[in-house]
């Protein structure tokens, strides 16, 4: 599904992936790990195609299709979606309003009829209730108001919503409590699905310990130092990153 | 340029020109021409003298420079003060009027022919210097309504017109109110009788159409005791690379629990992406709540001229009297805007709301300035003001001027101010989840304008939210 091929990335000036390559293929969930500053929310931006990441060399090739080269909503409207580390806030426009407007956009690309306010209401119900909230967080401003990690439920509602073929969820975990941590867990479960892929940035093992991803990958100063299976997150936890950092490249 | 500054630039879509015979008088402005004026509308002597006394008076005033905006000297001598379309109708029998003055108003998207009513809305449509329709007069009459050109007011209802003609707005009040109340041509006279709901939006429409002419609309509203009346006026003028002046006085009074709502939605020609051109919108606009318990409540969307200078106020005489100003400001290429409101409170637990929302993008220039006056004798007075300033791209300028004199102990003071700039982030934000960058922008600014825009009548309010959407488009690529 989604094929990258030394990809380098620069954020104002200064490279900070240097060369990624990574195969992620429909069904499969993938983990990013690595210590902070190693570039992995990096590569989640420059995947989603934020304009400040400028694509220096390198290949990604989604689908059959050149990622790079499409535009942010294109990449969105052909199942592409960013849980976002800090998701914005947006005053005067309700959480219900942008959520509708954001899925409409998703099927008139899919030529499926648009909903209504109220059909929306009744496709959101049960995956309000799935996520512990009820219509009133959907009457607020999106993100005006809401803690962290109300901020954090509310980009796993627009994934439950949006339902993507390629979820790429960026330190969704950081800063979450026990039982927000299970319930962003129990909603990737749940749409794991053969033709549905997720890539899961994440400094730490603890969600992983929720939902077991196939591959395992180490992102250690703009390259992946290590690639294995659950186990390795184990083993990362257990150890720390520091003995990755000393040149022991293993793949 | 950014991706967010590349979505200003559109094209203004009003900005054709009526090909009408009309006349003209020639350029320049002095007495004969005042008396030239008054005579041609067939006024009485008392309106012809107190023109004079107004021009007599500006004569001796000089322009004001301390608005935040730059512009040419204007040379009043080189202004044709009045211009009417040749074939004008008799009053009152809307058949007459030319097909073209009504093709130019359908395409404008105002219907002045009653079969296409507009719903629930009476339009009077001024023409340069005329009144060339006003709908639903009889219908209106049969509340005791009046609604009509102020020109047919004067000869019509002279003892409404002298009692309350400039007691909010003296002949002498300001450099350009003294000018328009000098030479001033059309504009709407409405009177809403005791305890009556004005069944009717009423609604004027002015369009600058002849080059080298200025507008000078005079707007009189009154409300009586206990009665209700919400009136619109809208505006717009072709593209030319002169700028054209405007120079507008509104006047409201209402009277004991009487409300007045008035909305504007100002479209006039912005001048091009260079600053060319575009109309001059020196205005003064002011209300009087002269009763107890009576309520002005201003909401304004200006997207239009190169420069609006304008400050829609209240004077809250009566107690418990409450004044309201809600306004969204938009500056895009080189436009300049420094408009704001005056809340005078004068009588026992007045209260006035300010909400302005100024958006700043291209080179544009957005001043916020605001009076807020507690007098003395206004106790238990109440003022809450909120200034939220958004600036798009990193050329254009918000700036605040807030001015609070409270002379009471007792009064209650709020104010909150913010300055925002569209960020990549949120314009990312809403692209990731799938919407293009001009619905991204217009989302963001139309949440950014919510609180004003709910405050518009409903068919305008979609009106105003499309505007804003063709003004900003082009500023986000």
């Amino acid at each position: 599904m989604l094929e990258v091929k030394g990809l380098r990335v620069a954020v104002a000036g200064t490279e900070i992936l240097k060369g990624v390559d990574l195969t992620i293929r429909e069904g499969e969930v993938h983990a990013i790990m690595g210590p902070n500053g190693s570039g992995k929310s990096t590569l989640a931006q420059a995947l989603a195609g934020h304009p400040a990441y400028t694509v220096l060399a390198g290949t990604a090739t989604y689908d059959g299709k050149d990622l790079l080269d499409m535009k942010p909503e294109e990449r969105a409207r052909a199942g592409v979606f960013l849980a976002f580390q800090y998701p914005v806030e947006i005053r005067g426009i309700t959480n219900s309003y942008f959520l509708r407007s954001a899925l409409n956009s998703l099927r008139r690309e899919r030529g499926e009829p648009e909903l209504d306010p109220i059909d929306f209401l009744q496709f959101l119900e049960e995956k309000l209730k799935a996520i512990g909230w009820d219509d009133s967080m959907m009457n607020r401003p999106v993100n005006e108001g809401f803690s962290g990690g109300e901020k954090k439920r509310n980009e796993i509602l627009q994934l439950a919503v949006l339902e993507p073929r390629l979820a790429i969820l960026d330190e969704t975990d950081s800063g979450l409590d026990i039982d927000a941590l299970k319930t962003v867990a129990d909603t990737v479960n749940k749409l794991r699905s053969p033709d549905r892929s997720f890539l899961i940035v994440t400094h730490y093992q603890r969600l992983l310990n929720y939902i077991t991803p196939d591959v395992v990958h180490v992102l250690a100063d703009g390259r992946i130092v290590k690639s294995g299976g659950p186990e390795l997150a184990h083993e990362l936890e257990a150890r720390g990153y520091d003995w990755l950092r000393d040149g022991v490249m293993v793949s | 340029m950014t991706s967010i500054e590349a979505h200003v630039q559109q094209p203004y879509k009003y900005g054709f020109v009526t090909d009408i015979e009309s006349e003209v008088v020639p350029a320049g402005l002095n007495e004969d021409v005042i008396r030239l004026i008054s005579g041609k509308k067939g006024e009485p002597e008392w309106m012809l003298e107190w023109r004079l006394k107004a021009y007599r008076n500006w004569l001796k005033m000089a322009e004001p420079h301390w608005p935040n905006v730059k512009y040419g000297p204007i040379d009043y001598q080189a202004i044709s003060y009045y211009a009417a379309p040749k074939k004008l109708p008799k009053l009152d029998s809307l058949d007459q009027v030319d097909p073209k003055l009504v093709a130019t108003f359908e395409k404008l998207g105002i219907p002045i022919e009653e079969q296409k009513r507009l719903s629930g809305v009476a339009v009077d449509a001024v023409f340069d210097s005329v009144s060339v329709a006003t709908t639903f007069q009889a219908e209106l009459a049969k509340y005791g309504v009046i609604f009509c050109p102020i020109s047919q007011a004067i000869r019509e209802h002279p003892d409404l017109v002298q009692k309350y003609l400039g007691t909010v707005v003296p002949y002498n009040d300001n450099f350009f109110a003294a000018l328009n109340s000098a030479v001033f041509t059309d504009g709407s006279f409405v009177y809403v009788p005791k305890g009556v709901r004005c069944p009717l939006e009423l609604s004027t429409y002015f369009r600058i159409n002849a080059s080298s002419t200025g507008q000078f609309e005079r707007t009189l509203i009154i409300a009586d005791e206990g009665s209700y009346v919400s009136y619109l006026e809208g505006c717009s003028a072709p593209m030319r690379d002169e700028n054209q002046l405007h120079a507008a006085v509104v006047e409201l009074v209402a009277l004991e629990r009487a409300t007045i709502k008035y909305s504007t939605i100002q479209n006039w020609y912005p001048g091009d992406e260079a600053g060319k051109g575009g109309i001059y919108n020196f205005v003064t606009k002011r209300g009087k709540c002269a009763g107890a318990n009576s309520k002005i409540s201003w909401t304004q969307v200006e997207t239009g001229s190169a420069i609006t200078w304008k400050y829609p106020g209240c004077i809250l005489q009566g107690d418990n009297s409450i004044g309201e100003f809600y306004s969204v400001a938009v500056t895009s290429h080189r436009q300049q805007a420094d408009t704001g409101t005056k809340m005078i409170h004068l009588g026992k637990n007045t209260r006035s709301t300010i909400v302005s929302k100024g958006i700043s993008a291209g080179h544009g220039q957005n001043t916020y300035r605001g009076l807020v006056k507690i007098m003395k004798g206004a106790e238990g007075a109440r003022n809450y003001s909120q200034c939220d300033s958004m600036l798009i791209g990193d050329k254009c300028g918000a700036h605040t001027f807030p001015y609070i004199d409270v002379r009471n102990s007792t009064a209650i003071m709020e104010h909150e101010a913010s300055t925002s700039k569209i960020g990549e982030d949120q314009i990312f934000y809403l692209r990731q989840r799938g919407l293009s960058s001009e619905d991204a922008v217009s989302m963001i600014v139309n949440g950014f304008c919510k609180e004003v825009f709910k405050e518009l009548p409903m068919e305008f309010a979609v009106e105003a939210t499309r505007l804003l959407g063709i003004s900003l488009e082009g500023s986000v690529g």
